[in-house]
């Protein structure tokens, strides 16, 4: 049981090591869970886990390897009644007619059924579409693939047992995958402040005065040091319109926490629409262009550049020359992604944030703009991977 | 490692649950750090009073500031106190180890018995300062370099970190640690603890704070959402104040306790009238 578990969380990117491995079964041995299944979800979230985002990893991979135990120790009290929590987006293929015929069941009618069928029943069951068991398509039993709530079976009547935690799924909020807000995505940003020490020596060093007057046999000496100052330089170009619509609201909070973030030298921020050309725009609704060549002229390799798009545009529009929309008047007329490769040759470090899933970031247009820049999904995960890209030297 | 050992399980002001004494008996046990996340006013400092309590164990506090450097936790030699009493001659400056002031980390390695040493917030601190202190907390032990002498704790201190999720840990910290996350109590974990704070109070009353209380945390655009340390706070001045009824309106009494930002006084306002409008 253990050593599945570990690799079913393992499976999930929960960080779990030898280290915590080790721990758990120590604790075991101090009989921490007191020889119950409920002590050891608590002792193993305890030791397994470091940090809320991996709760909900937690809480599935325990449903997922300690299925059969639960299902030994139902069979149990009233009590157990809860209603199923179906994730609906794992509906299976279920025959229309199974679905609509499940669909009109009602609550009471279920909880009746459900006892005529307790009645029968004589043993576990697992699988079919009649009888109380594991993943049948019964609207009884749990991890079933019914096609509305049903009545849940299984689990301990004392308290919240550990299966039904983990069912609950409490802690999906707390997933760092998922979208985010704009506190989290400006802490995320947090990430990219650096300090340096320039301009006059303004603030007294106590350090350095305590050190060097000691040194001098306690003849005062003081110390200064110029004030740290942050240093980090970044360019924010951002797709607007079209397919980009659906995560405007998503976008314009990215924006709204990059724009608060304080601890930036210089921000800059610049629209485009699809795909970058000769020009990029000072505003959503592109006035105030600004050529992209002056841009990489003012701006030196040392400014960190995020690009955020969908990247997803008709294939002449990223590789044929003057793929453009809009009509350009003067005559650069380079491909999209030749511009993009500028961009990405003349700063150090960037990165391309991109809202849609990754799953659909294959055989389109992106997997193109992937090539050239570093691409990272526009989560909590996504953007702090950035960040964390964005600051490597180089 | 199966000789039986204390169990933490909670104590009559502090109310635990079942998880959360696992993880407290899982650190006692394993010796690890435990370290505990959630949202602020939950009650994670309090858990530190409440074992040293239970466990009856010498409590140590170690606040972290944003400039606390790992090094203020072990000892400070204190240079210009030396430096000033040189000039007088009236104590001896020649024994550094005066001058030696040990840190909450110190005193807890330096203690004769099992104390809890609490140090709060380590998030508030640079990024580096957990990784800063990993060697000091897995060895229990540190030299002081002035004067060579070797500080070791001889019981172990139980260590709890608090973090209010600002920032991430290091993961080699991490994974030295027993990890607890405080979920905000359900409505009936909440009465009980309001009922722990407040005993004699009316049940209505409670009951009116109570369903005013988890409103106006539902409510959206609130930046800081009040949590338990700020609902007993006000039930404490509702009772001072002898108010007798609560309900959700513009003048709600005291409502400085439970939102502390203007822009959240001002979001408070703007969603009752509009709910009101939208009501009627």
């Amino acid at each position: 049981m253990f050593v599945p578990f570990i690799y079913e969380l393992r499976a999930r990117e929960v960080p779990v090591g030898a280290t915590e491995a080790v721990a758990l079964a120590r604790a075991l041995e101090a009989g921490l869970h007191e020889n119950s299944l409920d002590g050891f979800y608590h002792v193993a979230r305890a030791i397994l886990i470091h940090s809320e985002r991996h709760l909900d990893d937690f809480d599935q991979a325990f449903l997922k390897t300690f299925r059969g135990v639960e299902v030994e120790a139902k069979k149990l009290k009233d009590e157990l009644f809860d209603w199923l929590k179906e994730a609906r987006e794992n509906l299976p293929e279920l025959t229309d007619e199974e679905r609509a015929l499940l669909e009109e069941l009602d609550p009471e009618e279920l909880e009746r059924l459900f006892n005529e069928r307790m009645e029968e029943q004589k043993e576990k069951h697992q699988g079919g579409n009649k009888w109380i068991g594991t993943e049948g398509t019964s609207p009884f039993g749990h991890s079933g693939r019914a096609a509305r709530q049903g009545i849940r079976v299984g689990g301990k009547g004392k308290g919240r047992s550990a299966i039904k935690t983990a069912d609950a799924r409490l802690y999906a909020g707390y997933r760092e995958d998922l979208t985010l807000d704009v506190r989290q995505m400006q802490l995320a940003l947090r990430k990219l402040r650096t300090f340096t020490r320039v301009g006059g020596d303004e603030e007294l060093d106590l350090e350095g005065t305590i050190a060097a007057t000691a040194k001098n046999a306690g003849e005062l000496e003081v110390v200064t040091q110029p004030p740290r100052r942050p240093n980090t330089r970044v360019i924010l170009m951002m797709d607007v319109g079209g397919s980009m619509d659906p995560f405007a609201h998503l976008c314009s909070r990215l924006f709204s926490a990059t724009k608060k973030s304080s601890h930036f030298k210089e921000l800059r921020t610049y629209y485009f629409h699809n795909c970058v050309y000769g020009r990029v725009y000072e505003t959503e609704r592109f006035t105030d262009p600004i050529r992209v060549n002056d841009l990489l002229h003012e701006c030196g390799p040392h400014y960190k550049l995020i690009m955020v798009g969908d990247a997803l545009m008709a294939p002449y529009e990223l590789m044929s020359p003057g793929g453009s929309i809009h009509w350009e008047e003067d005559g650069e007329r380079a491909e999209g992604i030749v511009w993009l490769m500028r961009l990405q040759k003349h700063f150090r470090r960037s990165v391309w944030l991109n809202p849609e899933p990754q799953k659909y970031w294959l055989g389109n247009t992106i997997e193109n703009i992937a090539s050239v820049f570093d691409m990272y999904p526009l989560t909590l995960d996504g953007l702090g991977e950035a960040t964390t890209h964005l600051m490597k030297s180089k | 490692m199966s000789q039986p050992f204390t169990r933490f399980q909670g104590t009559d002001r502090y109310l635990s649950n079942e998880s959360l004494e696992s993880a407290v008996n899982c650190a006692l046990v394993l010796e690890r750090p435990l370290l505990i996340r959630g949202e602020p006013g939950t009650g994670k400092t309090l858990l530190a009073e409440a074992v040293s309590e239970a466990l009856g164990m010498k409590l140590i506090r170690w606040n972290v500031k944003s400039t606390t450097r790992a090094q203020d936790g072990l000892y400070v030699y204190d240079t210009v106190q030396r430096l000033y009493d040189s000039r007088f001659q009236d104590k001896d400056v020649s024994d550094i180890e005066n001058y030696i002031e040990l840190g909450p980390m110190g005193k807890a390695f330096d203690a004769d018995e099992r104390v809890v040493l609490l140090i709060d917030e380590i998030d508030k601190a640079d990024v580096e300062f957990p990784n800063d202190l990993l060697n000091e907390l897995d060895r229990m032990r540190f030299v002081i370099d002035e004067t060579q002498r070797e500080v070791a704790a001889k019981q172990r201190p139980f260590v709890l970190i608090t973090s209010n999720a600002e920032k991430e840990l290091p993961d080699a910290f991490l994974r030295r640690c027993v990890f607890h996350f405080i979920d905000f109590p359900t409505p009936e974990l909440m009465e009980q603890i309001v009922h722990v704070h407040h005993p004699e109070m009316e049940a209505s009353l409670v009951q009116q704070a109570m369903e005013t209380f988890y409103e106006i945390r539902s409510m959206k655009r609130l930046r800081k959402r009040p949590s338990t340390s700020e609902l007993i706070d006000w039930i404490a001045v509702l009772k001072a104040a002898g108010v007798t009824d609560v309900k959700l309106e513009g003048n709600l009494p005291f409502l400085g306790a439970l939102l502390k930002k203007e822009q959240d006084l001002v979001a408070f306002a703007d969603q009752l009238t509009g709910g009101r409008r939208w009501r009627s």
